[in-house]
């Protein structure tokens, strides 16, 4: 190569560093600058490091909002999980009639988005009632968490990923009087580890970045999820850009260090997914 | 026994999820076809309407102005992100260190939350000559540009915002696609004399064609739903000049009370999806064969 194309190349390098990550850079430098942002601007390097944007933030809602997606994205992740690996069990290791059709009807919720359920899924959850609050779904965190529990992405990437796994491994359990749940536990759930791994992660994301349905199941602040707050922050714009990004960065961390953490999971997920969803 | 236990055992295993499943999408789905026969009333019951919500439906010039949107939208967002991802690919493809860390980087914007970004470029876009794009535009003597403040550039400024958010996954798509390219091809271009534009348009981009349709097919799909950019970033407006089909169904829920009429959308852009994915799935099929 020569030293033009060379330099050609690291000038392409540069442009699209500006485009793709500068932007996420302006966001940090202006949380941190303790000068304030005027309207629409953003700082290009922190002025004067303080960490006062980030504690307004944090008492203008956001915190609550933290602690409330942290609670949906924990116990939804958990169950989403759970009852995928199960049903991927069935589907992948069990011969039975029906198999076909099940397998065809999860895949075919793929085709119904959530966007354009969410308002008869509104609806219904009004009409469930809580066993002991007496209080139906709406407003509540039952209602933020169920509807995402029940997603063909996990159970489609774990059937073709346990369908794989060597049968000779649960006979070998079985001859030595392991039972059927025992199989799946101690022995195929193991061995999907990192199945489990990319599923966790794209659930994760998911969960994450729900915000029509935390918008209409949350009827006061004390339910609402970190998206809802982060445009609610938006409404009230007089705290300057500083604060309102403050919240916009508390937003995007997790998603970013998901992914830093678990690269390689995600994009084996990425092409699985994409290619043949 | 055993004839039992294998009757039984999987539907065990399955129940939960069927459960969620049933619950929490079917019955909405099946409400929903319900409902937009409805003109409903809180408090006062649901009124029987027949097909009048569908014929609104059919001649609404405001639910047909984000059809429209959302037709523009899903076309230039998808084709946009596709056209960049793969310029991206070809730049920042292979294994060399410094360039798996720029891919990582570019990967960020795509791992943000929606409305993080959404957030995020609605300050950027600023529109005064402080805004940050604005002031840049500034120093090179153009603009200030109103984007999302102005209709007429309020859809083309979402655009943008999806085509920087969306193409970094299609890069790596593209990168696990190039992997993939014979080496052998290549070689033989180069003993033939072929030049870096013949090698792409001849070897790179025919081996490409499959990946390439499946992600335009699946954005568009996805596409037609868009929601969470739109209502964070302009609100559907100005003048209703960036209302997407799903933005437009849910303000005729949450702010003109008309939920039949929002089911009756939400039911009409169902059977859309619906259609559009077996046809892709027909066609794939017959592509395989």
């Amino acid at each position: 190569m020569g030293i033009r194309t060379k330099a050609g190349v690291w000038l392409l390098y540069a442009l699209v560093v500006f485009v793709f990550v500068y932007p996420l850079w302006t966001v940090v430098a202006t949380v941190f600058s303790q000068r304030q942002a005027r309207l629409g601007a953003m700082m290009n390097v922190p002025h004067g490091l303080t960490g006062a944007n980030i504690s307004q933030a944090w008492h203008l809602g956001v915190a609550r909002g933290l602690l409330n997606s942290l609670i949906v994205v924990a116990v939804g992740l958990t169950l989403q999980l759970t009852v995928s690996s199960l049903a991927a069990y069935a589907l992948a290791r069990k011969r039975f009639k029906g198999a076909g059709v099940v397998m065809l009807a999860i895949l075919a919720t793929m085709m119904m988005p959530e966007e354009v359920i969410a308002v008869p899924l509104f609806q219904v959850l009004g009409k469930i009632h809580q066993p002991f609050t007496g209080g139906t779904l709406v407003n509540s965190y039952g209602g933020l968490i169920l509807p995402l529990v029940g997603w063909a992405l996990p159970v489609y990437v774990l059937t073709g990923f346990m369908k794989r796994v060597p049968l000779e491994l649960e006979e070998a359990a079985r001859i030595d009087g392991a039972g059927d749940f025992r199989i799946f536990w101690r022995i195929v759930l193991p061995v999907c580890r990192p199945a489990l791994g990319t599923c966790a992660v794209f659930g994760f994301l998911m969960i994450w970045d729900q915000y029509l349905l935390p918008l209409l199941v949350s009827q006061s602040p004390k339910m609402d999820t970190l998206t809802v707050v982060v445009t609610s922050l938006q409404a009230s714009q007089e705290q300057g850009e500083g604060v309102r990004l403050a919240a916009v960065l508390i937003l995007a961390v997790p998603g970013v260090l998901v992914y830093l953490a678990l690269q390689r999971l995600f994009e084996r997920g990425l092409l699985s997914g994409s290619l043949k969803g | 026994m055993t004839a039992r236990r294998i009757r039984i055992g999987p539907w065990l295993y399955l129940a939960p999820l069927l459960l969620f499943i049933g619950v929490f999408k079917v019955w909405p789905t099946v409400w929903g076809v319900y409902l937009s026969f409805f003109h409903v009333r809180p408090y006062l019951g649901n009124q029987y309407v027949g097909t009048a919500n569908y014929s609104k439906l059919f001649s609404d010039p405001d639910l047909r102005s984000a059809v429209v949107h959302t037709l523009l939208d899903a076309a230039f967002a998808v084709s946009g992100s596709i056209f960049v991802g793969f310029w991206l690919a070809v730049l920042l493809q292979g294994p060399a260190r410094h360039v798996r860390i720029l891919r990582t980087a570019v990967f960020l914007p795509t791992v943000i939350a929606m409305v993080a970004a959404a957030e995020l470029w609605t300050t950027l876009l600023y529109p005064s000559p402080y805004g940050s794009v604005n002031s840049l535009l500034g120093k090179v003597g153009l603009g200030p540009e109103p984007f999302f403040n102005s209709p007429h550039s309020a859809l083309a400024s979402v655009i943008l915002m999806q085509i920087w958010k969306n193409a970094p996954y299609d890069m790596v798509i593209f990168v696990a696609g190039l992997a993939s390219v014979d080496r052998e091809m290549y070689e033989a271009c180069q003993i033939d004399g072929a030049g870096w534009w013949q090698r792409l348009r001849f070897v790179t981009l025919p081996a490409l064609r499959p990946i390439t349709t499946i992600v335009l097919v699946l954005g568009i799909i996805r596409g037609l739903r868009v929601f969470t950019d739109i209502w964070v970033s302009t609100n559907g407006g100005p003048a209703g000049s960036s209302e997407s089909v799903v933005t437009f169904l849910y303000r005729q829920f949450s702010q003109n009370n008309d939920t039949g009429y929002a089911a009756a959308i939400g039911t009409a852009l169902l059977v859309v999806t619906m259609a559009l994915t077996c046809l892709m799935l027909l066609w794939r099929r017959r592509a395989e064969r």
